[in-house]
């Protein structure tokens, strides 16, 4: 072979893997498009769901006049009102959760790591009952369970930024505070139940299983600022969290300041989730689960699967909404429950189903 | 580009790990770093690449003391390859690669992104490579694919933190020579920590041995790989032969301590 054919032969074989890693982007977008499309067709059959009947046809072309004028008749009024904010809020919560979790698995460099790993979900718990059975509070009124949750689950994200400062942000450090966190908040919840009145006690376990049905237009544009703000700077440090998965050295000596990243990504990942479970409750599962089910379809480059982990885990959240009501109506489970059942299976079958681990 | 390490002492709690170490290494070098477990060779790595920080002494790079230097800076200058290879998460070998343009980008990757890592690729031939799952290659392979990563940081100085353990003998020659004809090539120098002598007796222009955090020895292969100081730091009784000028260690058995 003279010197040229070498040379164009080189130049074939990285037109060829430019080709082949087009392609793979190419895949990634599909699947990003692909959630979109499911999050609009699920929405729609979502907000035919009630007591009140309304068809597929009916729910798009209300909600496309509403976007130009106020709801009048009484079936724009439950779009709009009631059924429309519940699945808005399904959305953003999907959303958030699944972001939440894929940074969370990142920074810690642990798949088993979901935004609630470092104790915020229990914080958020007691700050709840807190306020649900002794009524004590940071403000008064309606607004008291859902400033608990979030003050407490800030709190506990801040109590280990604090350790981690002190002690640095290795995984160890972060995870092992966060479960001695957990099990604090756990035990406090816990002597609140102990003393709590039944009624009470009941609701604060009602408000841990998660559930849409308390959400509101002024409670989704509250999460829609949170995640508006968190999302695109925990997307520019895509590269970042990517280093990360190599080993803290390597990402070192790739220019990344390691500790740093660790702790801005996992703040805003906990405002992320205390801005949505302090109205919607701690929603299990989709955190852990969604960014596994978009790695195992489109890899671990985090500037595709942050969107993709978040629009896919809208999508399930979503779907167990839709399914917690109709099958037993009028009673509604709680979609913190649905998850579960859906997710569960949906997952096993992904991990028989691939070829080779991936962690 | 020279790099020279001056008086550096360095201590894990109140451990001392190294203690006035100082070396220079120029351009188109390699440099082999010897001593036994525990003499501080990963460590003076680190420091090197201020994953570590020393306490006490300077790193000078042309010059231009590294902690002046911000990381992405460093990260054009020197380009690491660590010890454990080990990553949690899937991501295809292209992919991987395309992390050592992290220095040069902020988002996007740009067309010169995309070509420097598939001529590195091609250069280390693991093009074929390309869009395998790193978790899924051998040990021989990974090596390559994490210097290609550091290649692609287009860096004056290469580290490698024990670049053949795990290999068999076939990819331990692979890599060795790779390493040497990409520093002639690219006019580079690189930093090796190692273990098997006579790799670092054939590869390495110079040697640096090394024991209990101070060097012991420094200089050509033939000058340090000597039947006493091999039984000094590592308390093995070796034969010594000559092959062209270059020393080749047959070890005999082990002192006992006394």
């Amino acid at each position: 072979m003279s010197r040229s054919e070498a040379v164009q032969g080189n130049e074939a074989k990285r037109e060829e893997i430019k080709a082949q890693y087009k392609k793979f982007i190419g895949r990634k977008i599909l699947f990003i498009l692909s959630s979109l499309i499911l999050i609009v067709i699920i929405a729609g059959i979502s907000a035919t769901l009630g007591s009140y009947p309304i068809t597929v046809t009916e729910v798009y072309t209300i909600i496309w006049h509403g976007l130009f004028k106020t709801p009048e008749t009484t079936k724009e009024l439950v779009v709009w009102n009631l059924r429309l904010p519940r699945i808005l809020m399904g959305i953003l919560a999907g959303i958030g959760l699944a972001i939440a979790g894929t940074t969370m698995q990142g920074v810690v460099r642990n798949p088993l790591a979901s935004p609630y790993t470092l104790g915020i979900a229990s914080a958020a718990g007691f700050g709840a009952a807190l306020a649900i059975i002794l009524g004590a509070g940071f403000v008064a009124g309606q607004y008291l369970i859902i400033a608990n949750a979030f003050v407490f689950a800030l709190l506990s994200a801040f109590i280990i930024y604090g350790l981690s400062r002190h002690k640095g942000a290795t995984p160890e450090t972060m995870i092992l505070a966060g479960i001695a966190l957990m099990y604090l908040f756990s035990a406090m919840t816990g002597i609140l139940q102990y003393f709590g009145e039944e009624k009470a006690v009941t609701e604060v376990v009602y408000w841990m299983f998660g559930s849409l049905g308390r959400a509101s237009w002024d409670k989704l544009f509250f999460v829609f600022v949170i995640l508006a703000v968190c999302i695109p700077l925990l997307m520019l440090k895509s590269w970042d969290l990517n280093t990360l998965g190599a080993g803290a050295e390597s990402a070192k000596s790739l220019g990344v300041n390691v500790e740093q990243t660790r702790v801005i990504c996992f703040i805003l990942a906990s405002l992320v989730t205390a801005g949505i479970i302090c109205f919607t409750g701690t929603i299990g599962f989709i955190g852990l689960v969604a960014p596994h089910m978009c790695r195992m379809v489109i890899g671990g480059d985090h500037r595709y699967l942050i969107p993709a982990s978040g629009l896919f885990g809208a999508v399930l959240l979503l779907a167990a909404d839709t399914l917690a009501r109709p099958p037993i109506a009028p009673t509604v489970l709680p979609v913190g429950l649905v998850t579960a059942f859906m997710g569960v299976p949906l997952f096993l079958y992904l991990i028989l189903r691939r070829r080779r681990g991936y962690w | 580009m020279k790099l020279k390490v001056k008086d550096v002492t360095f201590s894990y709690a109140s451990v001392p790990v190294l203690e006035d170490v100082s070396i220079e290494v120029a351009t188109t070098e390699v440099l082999g770093v010897l001593g036994p477990n525990g003499a501080g060779k990963s460590t003076l790595l680190k420091c090197i690449d201020r994953i570590l920080t020393p306490q006490k002494g300077c790193i000078l790079l042309d010059d231009r003391d590294i902690t002046k230097m911000s990381r992405i800076e460093l990260a054009k200058k020197i380009g690491y390859i660590p010890q454990s290879l080990s990553h949690v998460f899937s991501a295809t070998v292209f992919d991987t690669v395309l992390m050592g343009r992290r220095p040069y980008i902020s988002w996007q990757t740009s067309e010169k992104d995309t070509e420097t890592v598939l001529e590195t690729l091609q250069m280390l031939h693991i093009e074929d490579l390309a869009m395998r799952d790193i978790n899924e290659l051998s040990g021989g392979q990974m090596q390559k694919v994490f210097i290609a990563r550091a290649l692609t940081q287009e860096p004056d100085l290469l580290l490698l933190d024990e670049p053949t353990s795990n290999l068999d003998i076939r990819h331990q020659l692979e890599v060795m020579h790779t390493i040497k004809s990409i520093v002639k090539k690219k006019g580079i120098s690189a930093i090796m920590a190692i273990h098997d002598l006579n790799l670092a007796a054939r590869y390495a222009d110079r040697i640096v041995l090394m024991n209990g955090g101070t060097i012991f020895s420094a200089g050509k292969p033939a000058s340090v790989l000597t039947q006493e100081n091999i039984k000094q730091v590592y308390g093995v009784e070796a034969e010594v032969n000559y092959n062209d000028g270059k020393p080749y260690i047959v070890p005999i058995r082990a002192i006992k301590a006394k």
